[in-house]
């Protein structure tokens, strides 16, 4: 039996002691929205939030998270700017990939306030989108930032 | 028979509600608009193709028979639609449509999300039924109030009265509507006159995506939901020796063991169970078909097989005498390797397979392929079986083959329970049918006057046909492979070569290697635009020639693929000065009815020999543009896979198997290396026109990078992907 935070409401779940966290997400808590793509932590897809900092949730026991506190893209809240960015500048295709994407840049905003170039970079070269929504991405972290700064989220 | 039962099934159930349903059927003769009141004496023996209904309580219903996998189709047919019906947006309710008959594509003949063909295949039938709806419910209104039909206009919803401000919602009329007579050839709008083509309507599909909640395939639930995986062949060919079933059995919460076609299936009550009980298995495989089949063989049995004469595709002229007879020939080999489609969402099905129905919920490119299996595998008759289209988690044209389905209903069926089958990455790579590889070696000659005379090409494919779809293709003339080079004549395709040599052959060797391929982004239209298109460039230079002035002088004859060549050289910076280091390329093509052509702008690592795409100009002629914003996206997402292709996708294979497994060893792009993207379209509103967008992108890019790496080092890469390797060994013959 493990507990989990997940976005803001407990959970006491028996699960296997070897699962991934993704799992027990998805299957177990019924939050389909963090996806499985690769399993070995490459692509991004699975990113979720733990205590703020985004990681890859499929190559995450469950077991060794007991007790933290984690956001998913269910938990992202809907005015968050980048939800909002993402939005305004279109830059789903498929959408697979864009929870784990949206998520990244979540954390990516929360722990630099404001990113340059290369600190974008350097964050999302860890994610694949094979739709090739990388220009867009780009262009939606620009419009997150733009939204954060005029309302006063960024100083 | 049971077509027409699955039709009628289908239709009944649509006009169940009252009020106005307008069915398009596209006949051979044109496209035949009849309101669904009428239909059943009217429309006998033909297959309505595009509809949409308006109820009493003013919702217009608007059946979206394409799968929505990025490309924004769901948000494409309804504007087209909605603009001639002058339908309010936030009036409709968009449905995906079910496998059925009516929704197959008219040029497809099947439904069928590929080959660039939604929005070309269903322009022409949907503005027709918009504009027929229109007509009526005007119509209506004019009978309503006892006025001519021109004192009345359409105006978002509603039949305004001109002459007294008096307004009647389309679900008002919606019933009086459907008593009239539907004209066959209604008025369609002028372009100025248009309310959402042409202008950048947000995709309907993206809040979901954005906020979570979209379901793919592997989102699906269902009460009492199993799951399964499969032990899966590791070589071609190979089959099992032995697996031990009662281990498998003995993992708590394994259900069930069941061997499929491609291999054996482990049912349990969870994923971590089904995982278990695969591995408890311990399947033993015998060594397959052809053990010694490895990367390096696969790429020296393609060269060989150029050797062979093949099958005739086309011959125009004299190429041997022309040949004989030129001032200067050249002659050059490319080879393609295999890709992967590496869909994000690995692939899956779930399958609920009762006595009396099977419901099947998938991911799929392909309805009507489905349906038959799925009625074929499940037993059960056509109407009882449902198929469901989730959003796709990337389609790529992994996605219209029926194996995932295939094996979620026999684990359904076997275990009697609801099971997702769910792919690991790894057998995502391994099941794949990929992109076949391909040799091509082109001879040309020039006359006195540098013109280019005489063109000899060989290529050496898979067959498509064969292996992804079991029929043989006739006289070894497989289309799959040619498009973009050569073309069926009346092919729904349009993927001729633009070039019209005066001499000219092409001749198909179909190998017998046991890979199997199927349509892969743009099916072979890419490949056989790296060679073309890499040729024509060294053709160029041999001609002493600018590689775009060299283009030009060779499309002459053809109006739109010159257009979009002066297109391209008037938004981009080609001929203008760049930075040491620096080169540029340019390539063009024509498939799905667009012509298109690219600059790119690469650096080249003197060092190391690695490629920097930094910017793609795209000049781009699909006729008339329903949503803009979109176009650009796909034209950005196909250009950054064309340079994922270009620069690092290649399939490894060892001991007669696929030995790429992930992303660590099957390299994508990341963000850092996708270039910036300048989308600049041709206007055209010609409605004969109407080209796909979805793909073309893709076609000239790898050319077009090899022709720019060409330009900056002098080395010419004739094998994909462009290697630091590949270009610092070329560099050192250069």
């Amino acid at each position: 039996m493990i507990s989990l935070t997940v976005n803001g409401k407990n959970y006491k779940v028996d699960v296997p002691k070897d699962i991934s966290l993704l799992w027990v997400l998805r299957d177990y808590l019924k939050l389909p929205g963090t996806k499985f793509s690769c399993g070995i932590g490459e692509c991004g897809s699975c990113t979720v939030l733990i205590n703020g900092e985004a990681q890859r949730s499929c190559v995450i026991d469950a077991a060794d998270v007991d007790g933290a506190e984690i956001v998913t893209i269910e938990g992202l809240p809907e005015n968050h700017p980048v939800k909002r960015a993402w939005i305004q500048e279109q830059v789903v295709q498929c959408g697979y990939c864009q929870p784990g994407v949206m998520l990244q840049v979540a954390g990516l905003l929360s722990a630099t306030k404001n990113p340059n170039a290369q600190d974008i970079i350097d964050s999302m070269d860890d994610l694949i989108c094979r739709c090739g929504t990388y220009q867009r991405v780009k262009k939606g972290i620009e419009t997150a930032i733009e939204i954060m700064r005029k309302e006063g989220t960024v100083s | 028979m049971k077509k027409t039962m699955t039709r009628r099934t289908f239709l009944k159930g649509s006009l169940a509600a009252s009020g106005l349903t307008i069915v398009a059927y596209v006949t051979p003769l044109g496209t035949k608009i009849v309101s669904a009141s009428g239909e059943a004496s009217a429309a006998e023996g033909l297959k309505p193709s595009a509809f949409f209904q308006i109820t009493p309580d003013n919702v217009v219903k608007v059946m979206v028979p394409n799968s929505e996998m990025g490309q924004g189709v769901r948000t494409a047919l309804p504007m087209i639609i909605a603009d001639e019906l002058e339908a309010d947006w936030d009036q409709l309710e968009i449905i995906q449509a079910p496998a059925a008959d009516e929704f197959k594509n008219p040029i497809l003949n099947n439904q069928l999300t590929v080959a660039s063909a939604s929005v070309r295949g269903f322009y022409v039938p949907m503005r027709k039924a918009g504009a027929a709806g229109r007509a009526v419910l005007i119509e209506a209104a004019a009978k309503e109030w006892n006025v001519p039909a021109s004192q009345c206009k359409a105006e978002k919803g509603t039949v305004v009265n001109l002459k007294t401000g008096k307004k009647l919602t389309y679900g008002q009329l919606s019933i009086k509507a459907a008593k009239l007579a539907v004209p066959q050839d209604p008025t369609l709008k002028k372009e100025s006159e248009f309310i959402y083509m042409g202008k950048a309507m947000p995709r309907v599909d993206i809040p979901e995506k954005v906020n979570g909640k979209a379901v793919f395939g592997f989102d699906v639930d269902l009460p009492d939901l199993h799951y399964a995986v499969l032990a899966r062949p590791p070589a071609y060919g190979a089959k099992h020796l032995s697996f031990k079933a009662d281990a498998a059995m003995a993992v708590k919460g394994v259900i069930k063991v069941v061997p499929t076609p491609r291999g054996i299936a482990v049912v349990a009550k969870t994923l971590d169970a089904a995982m278990k009980g695969r591995e408890a298995l311990d399947t033993q495989w015998d060594k397959g078909t052809h053990p010694q089949m490895d990367t390096a063989s696969i790429e020296q049995s393609f060269i060989k097989d150029l050797e062979k004469p093949g099958a005739n595709v086309i011959t125009r002229g004299d190429v041997q005498k022309a040949l004989g007879e030129a001032k200067k020939t050249y002659e050059a080999t490319y080879y393609i390797p295999c890709v992967s489609h590496a869909t994000m969402e690995p692939q899956t099905a779930t399958a609920d397979v009762r006595a009396d129905r099977c419901d099947v919920y998938v991911p799929t490119q392909g309805q009507t392929l489905n349906h038959m299996v799925a009625t074929k595998v499940s037993g059960l008759p056509p109407e009882k079986v449902h198929i469901h289209t989730t959003f796709l988690g990337c389609g790529l044209g992994r996605r219209p083959r029926p194996d995932q389905a295939i094996e979620a209903i026999i684990a359904s069926k076997a275990s009697g329970k609801p099971v997702k089958v769910i792919y690991t990455r790894e057998e995502d790579i391994q099941t794949d049918f990929f992109r076949s590889a391909m040799a091509h070696r082109i001879k040309a000659g020039l006359d006195s006057g540098n013109q280019l005379v005489a063109w000899d090409h060989k290529v050496s494919s898979s067959s498509i046909s064969r292996m992804n779809a079991g029929k043989e293709p006739k006289d070894g003339i497989d289309w799959y492979c040619l498009w973009g080079l050569w073309d069926a004549e009346k092919g729904p395709n349009k993927a001729r070569m633009t070039y019209a040599f005066p001499n000219f052959s092409i001749n198909l060797v179909l190998s017998d290697l046991p890979i199997p391929v199927a349509p892969w982004r743009s099916v072979q239209n890419a490949v056989n635009a790296f060679a073309t298109e890499s040729f024509i460039d060294e053709m160029a230079h041999l001609a002493g020639k600018d590689p775009l002035d060299f283009r030009l002088e060779n499309l002459k004859h053809d109006m739109r693929a010159t257009r979009v060549l002066e297109n391209l050289a008037s938004n981009s910076n080609w001929g203008k000065p760049l930075p040491k280091g620096w080169g540029r390329g340019i390539a063009q093509h024509r498939s799905f009815g667009t012509t298109i052509a690219e600059v790119v702008e690469v650096s080249v690592d003197a060092k190391s020999g690695a490629i920097q795409v930094h910017r793609v100009d795209v000049s781009v002629d699909c006729g008339p543009v329903v949503n803009p914003d979109p176009l650009e996206a796909q034209i950005q997402g196909a250009v950054t896979m064309g340079v994922s292709t270009t620069l690092f996708e290649e399939v490894q294979f060892a001991n007669g198997g696929v030995a790429s497994a992930n992303f660590d060893d099957y390299r994508l792009i990341r963000m850092s290396e996708a270039p910036e993207v300048h989308v600049h379209v041709v206007k055209n509103n010609k409605v004969e026109d109407i080209g796909g967008i979805g793909e073309p992108g893709l076609m000239p890019l790898s050319a077009a990078v090899a022709n720019a790496v060409f330009s900056v080092t002098g080395a010419r890469v004739r094998r994909l992907p462009l290697t630091p390797e590949r270009v610092m060994a070329a560099m050192k013959k250069a």
